[in-house]
């Protein structure tokens, strides 16, 4: 599937902003994406598998609170740096 | 106080140009002089945006470089050059707690504050200390790193620190002040703010506490046995024996195997106090050492007292103070200097150099007696180590 990847990771990918992964949940396709761009993950991800309190992931635009959630082929992923203060 | 008995082997002054590693809340500058240390030229930045605590040098190679690197959206990392700073390479598995069993919570490094490289006998050794604190080791030159058990699964461990806090005073609760003793690489101290000061003779299989003597007067126990909070930490490796302290209470030394800390800040001048982050020792003279103090008053505004900075310099291990201001603002002068942003190089006088919240780099040729700026418009600047290459 479709990963939209946010300015700061896109030093791991090449400087791509989207890029493909796959993963039947969200858990998987971060590791996807690790086995591809290796780092990535621990930038997004903590070691208690949370998701950074500064990222946000959206599934087909609905923000996945965790990394249980189910992935289909063609869902469109987009990791967000979100913005908190100046 | 006894003078400090030096170890023999005291170093060669350095003559060579000075490089000084800058890590600042938005990059990385590294600052190379000449020869006279006259001239200084500024490169960089490197990881422009990235929150750069610690930037060291291992001086068993005189070429990596080691950076603790995290940006504002995320995760902490650990970044490493082998060529003083041309190229750089992420940390193939940087400093991270174990995952938690299920239901129980687990910790998750907020950054990496503080880098130490490893004894001399054991090549591509480095700590590395830790917000919230936790101590981590690496056996490959910073490649991977792996948590020191005895320390951060130590049942004592939160009680040392007072429980997990979300965020302390400005940086969160952090492990520093690594220091490892030449004489053994077993022999570790570590200085945790807040948490005090702790000894391990087992390469951190077990700890102590080592705070008899030091003020804690923001705790309710009177001369607890832990819990103090130290600013910086400095070991002399020719007096390994001989220890200093900036503390957020006053300025301390220990001479082992005393275990009691001395407060040498009592002799600093009252209207100044003894608090303050930063203390460097003079490589070749255990009983010389720097202090900057700041403001430690009222709502601890973390300035320089009265808007006039200085730095102050001990000639004879901490029994009296000289103020040395030559060169600095003589008012309005608001900024102060954090715990890694001191640093001295090996010179003949040695120069000592300081970066300041408000990014500056001042340095001094004359071990402290005039002053000079060398950089202005940085951004705040959290770290300054001299590389005497």
């Amino acid at each position: 599937m479709n990963v939209l990847i946010p300015s700061q990771l896109r030093d791991y990918t090449g400087g791509r902003a989207h890029v493909e992964a796959r993963g039947a949940t969200l858990a998987g396709l971060l590791a996807d994406l690790e086995r591809r761009y290796p780092g990535i993950r621990f930038r997004m991800i903590d070691e208690q598998d949370a998701i950074r309190r500064h990222i946000k992931i959206f599934v087909n635009q609905q923000q996945a609170r965790d990394l249980s959630a189910a992935l289909a082929a063609n869902d469109e992923v987009v990791i967000v740096g979100a913005l908190s203060g100046g | 106080m006894p003078k400090a008995k030096p170890a023999k082997g005291t170093p060669r002054p350095a003559s060579g140009p000075v490089t000084l590693l800058v890590g600042t809340r938005k990059g990385v500058f590294l600052m190379k002089s000449d020869r006279a240390r006259s001239s200084w030229t500024l490169a960089g930045p490197h990881f422009l945006g990235n929150i750069v605590n610690h930037l060291v040098l291992d001086p068993r190679d005189g070429r990596t470089l080691l950076c603790a690197v995290r940006a504002g959206h995320l995760g902490p990392t650990v970044f490493r050059s082998t060529d003083f700073g041309r190229t750089w390479k992420e940390a193939e598995r940087p400093p991270a707690f174990p995952k938690a069993a299920p239901g129980e919570k687990g910790l998750a490094v907020e950054h990496v504050f503080w880098l130490t490289p490893g004894h001399s006998s054991e090549p591509g050794a480095w700590y590395a200390g830790v917000s919230p604190p936790g101590l981590f080791r690496s056996d490959d030159g910073g490649v991977t790193w792996e948590g020191v058990a005895g320390f951060n699964a130590n049942p004592m461990r939160i009680v040392w620190i007072g429980g997990e806090q979300e965020q302390g005073p400005p940086g969160g609760a952090t492990l520093h002040s690594i220091n490892v003793d030449p004489r053994d690489p077993r022999h570790l101290y570590i200085g945790i703010s807040a948490g005090g000061a702790f000894e391990s003779s087992d390469r951190g299989e077990t700890w102590r506490p080592l705070n008899q003597g030091v003020a804690a007067d923001f705790l309710p126990v009177k001369d607890p046995e832990y819990g103090h909070d130290v600013h910086c930490m400095r070991l002399h490796p020719l007096a390994p024996d001989r220890l200093y302290q900036q503390n957020h209470c006053g300025m301390y030394r220990l001479d082992r195997p005393a275990e009691r800390w001395e407060r040498m800040g009592n002799a600093m001048p009252k209207a100044i106090g003894d608090i303050g982050f930063p203390l460097v020792l003079h490589p070749r003279d255990p009983d010389t050492l720097w202090v900057f103090p700041m403001d430690g008053g009222t709502v601890w505004p973390r300035v320089s007292p009265d808007g006039r900075p200085a730095a102050y310099v001990s000639r004879d291990g901490g029994r009296t103070w000289r103020r040395q201001d030559k060169g600095l603002p003589a008012k309005q002068g608001w900024f102060t200097v954090k715990r890694q942003a001191m640093c001295a190089d090996a010179h003949d006088p040695v120069g000592v150099y300081f970066g300041t919240t408000s990014g500056e780099v001042w340095m001094s040729a004359s071990e402290g007696d005039r002053w000079i700026s060398i950089a202005r418009h940085l951004p705040e600047i959290y770290s300054v180590e001299a590389a005497d290459r």
